[in-house]
């Protein structure tokens, strides 16, 4: 269990990057985790460009989705809103870089669920639709 | 490739003897035994990894979850469902219809709304519907059945309204054996808008049912009857309905959020599984598919005709006795009802029990077809993958001598 709680997964938690709201969002989102109680707002600011130029993130969680949280910022800070549209769930994976039960797999994919449903109005089905394969 | 004495083999019930003779088990259609790799999943569980699911952070919580939700994908496939999320695990396949009844028939049934049925369902597929009816004002119709289990259709026919909202028929009947047409029902029922509810608690165990192809709406099974624990149904239906659908019952686990004000339902299946579900049940009766997709359900459709084929030869020239249901093997499963002269079917059984052989007798939860034949009771003989020829000798032989003792 020393590897799941790693020291990036420990450094993004403790100094979490962008937490805070943004002033005058031009997107803002927040979705839940009704299984852990966990609460995630994303901000945006998106410039005529459609270049994300601000972003903040607040809420409540556990040290995982608090910390993938912090690491999609950086992910898509100064980033067109197609290439943000881009980064999946694997990518998300590979930067915490731990092995997730399906369990904390909702924890560790919230931040991306808030920011696809608050960029372009990704729906909850449109979401799960990767887990109706069989 | 269908080899009765192997299968036999993985059951370790039938290696046991009562009152001193070898088990003949007959009485599959009432419940069927177990072979061992699903009690060793269970026992599995409970040795290694027993744990609540949806919930835990530890590792054998999340090893619970994983094998739950497997197990749901596994039964899934077995009856060709378009996705997991339409597997929904109940009690037993009385859960499943009454689920449907309380939830779908409650919220969309009104007076003057028709439920069509017939006269020879079990009481799982009967009661809710008279119930539901009493409660809404809506009518439930009885397709008549003769003896040799045929469907009065051409009254079907003249039911065909638009008032009629439900369909909800059995597969494969318990007492007469039959599999009804239920496809020309099925395309007859949609053409009027109505549902479709097919209760396989006969048929999932015993031949290929693939939903998509029925096209039907609703499917209600037992895993006890398929190789599998009890304790443990299954209903089937398609998503689209579902998600119309209000929960049946509520509590923990089909929530996503709950305040003092309300709340949010969880989303399918999970909004119709309230509190801890039947976690080691489902995997064994995963693994009974697994099972049971080995043997290959043709094959095993296939055996029980051979079998049925060879009871009904057998069993016709045995005296007095008066066999309902189809005489054709190709029409019907192997769950054969009789009667053997006036003798009550319950010393029927309780001779046939000191002779090793396990039979049902009563009215096998359909009064309503017993009273229409003016029966108190019949003796019911069924068969399963693990039953053997000689063992409808040796009832025949039970039969011979039940008659030699009782009869007049």
């Amino acid at each position: 269990m020393d590897d799941f709680y790693r020291e990036n997964i420990l450094d993004h938690y403790r100094h979490p990057r962008h937490a805070g709201k943004l002033a005058n969002p031009t997107h803002s989102h927040e979705e839940h985790n009704p299984l852990c109680g966990d609460v995630l707002r994303i901000d945006l600011h998106i410039n005529e460009g459609q270049v994300i130029d601000d972003v903040a993130f607040s809420g409540k969680g556990c040290a995982i989705s608090q910390a993938s949280a912090s690491m999609l910022t950086e992910m898509i800070i100064g980033k067109t809103t197609d290439q943000a549209k881009q980064i999946g769930k694997e990518d998300i994976l590979e930067a915490l870089g731990i092995e997730i039960g399906p369990v904390r797999l909702k924890c560790a994919l919230l931040s991306l669920k808030t920011l696809k449903m608050g960029l372009y109005g990704l729906s909850e089905a449109d979401w799960q639709k990767d887990d109706e394969t069989w | 490739m269908f080899n009765t004495t192997e299968i036999r083999q993985d059951f370790p019930i039938l290696r046991q003897q009562t009152h001193g003779k070898p088990l003949t088990y007959l009485d599959s259609t009432a419940s069927s035994q177990k072979p061992q790799c699903v009690i060793d999943a269970m026992n599995d569980f409970y040795c290694h990894y027993n744990a609540n699911v949806h919930r835990g952070i530890y590792q054998i919580s999340e090893q619970a979850s994983a094998a739950y939700e497997n197990a749901r994908k596994k039964i899934g496939r077995f009856i060709n469902a378009h996705s997991w999320r339409e597997v929904i695990f109940t009690r037993n396949a009385t859960e499943s219809i009454n689920l449907v009844a309380y939830s779908w028939g409650l919220t969309n049934l009104k007076a003057g709304d028709v439920i069509i049925t017939t006269e020879m369902e079990h009481h799982a597929n009967l009661v809710p519907w008279q119930q539901v009816a009493a409660r809404t004002g809506a009518q439930v119709k009885y397709i008549p059945v003769n003896e040799q289990g045929q469907l009065d259709l051409a009254m079907f026919d003249q039911w065909l309204t638009p008032s009629v909202k439900l369909v909800a028929i059995t597969h494969m009947s318990n007492v007469l054996g039959v599999i009804p047409p239920v496809e020309e029902i099925i395309t007859k029922a949609h053409s009027i808008g109505a549902l479709f509810l097919l209760d396989g608690a006969q048929s999932v165990p015993h031949m290929p049912v693939d939903v998509q192809a029925l096209a039907c709406d609703f499917l209600a099974f037992s895993s006890h009857k398929m190789l599998g624990p009890t304790g443990l149904g299954v209903l089937w239906a398609r998503q689209d309905i579902l998600t119309a659908m209000p929960p049946f019952m509520t509590g923990g686990d089909m929530i996503k959020q709950v305040t003092l004000s309300g709340c949010t339902w969880n989303d399918l299946p999970w909004k119709f599984e309230a509190g801890t579900p039947a976690i080691a049940e489902a995997i064994g009766l995963g693994v009974a598919v697994d099972y049971l997709s080995k043997l290959g359900m043709t094959n095993v459709r296939q055996h029980e005709i051979e079998m049925t084929g060879y009871a009904l030869e057998r069993l016709s020239q045995v005296e007095g006795i008066h066999i309902y249901g189809p005489f054709d093997p190709q029409l019907r499963g192997g769950a054969i009802s009789f009667t053997l002269g006036d003798i009550h079917p319950h010393d029927v059984a309780a001779v046939l029990d000191g002779e090793g052989i396990a039979v049902r007798a009563g009215h096998h939860c359909a009064m309503p077809i017993h009273d229409k034949f003016g029966l108190p009771a019949t003796t019911r003989a069924s068969f399963y993958v693990y039953n053997l020829p000689e063992e409808i000798d040796r009832l025949v032989i039970g039969l011979d001598k039940t008659r030699e003792l009782l009869g007049k």
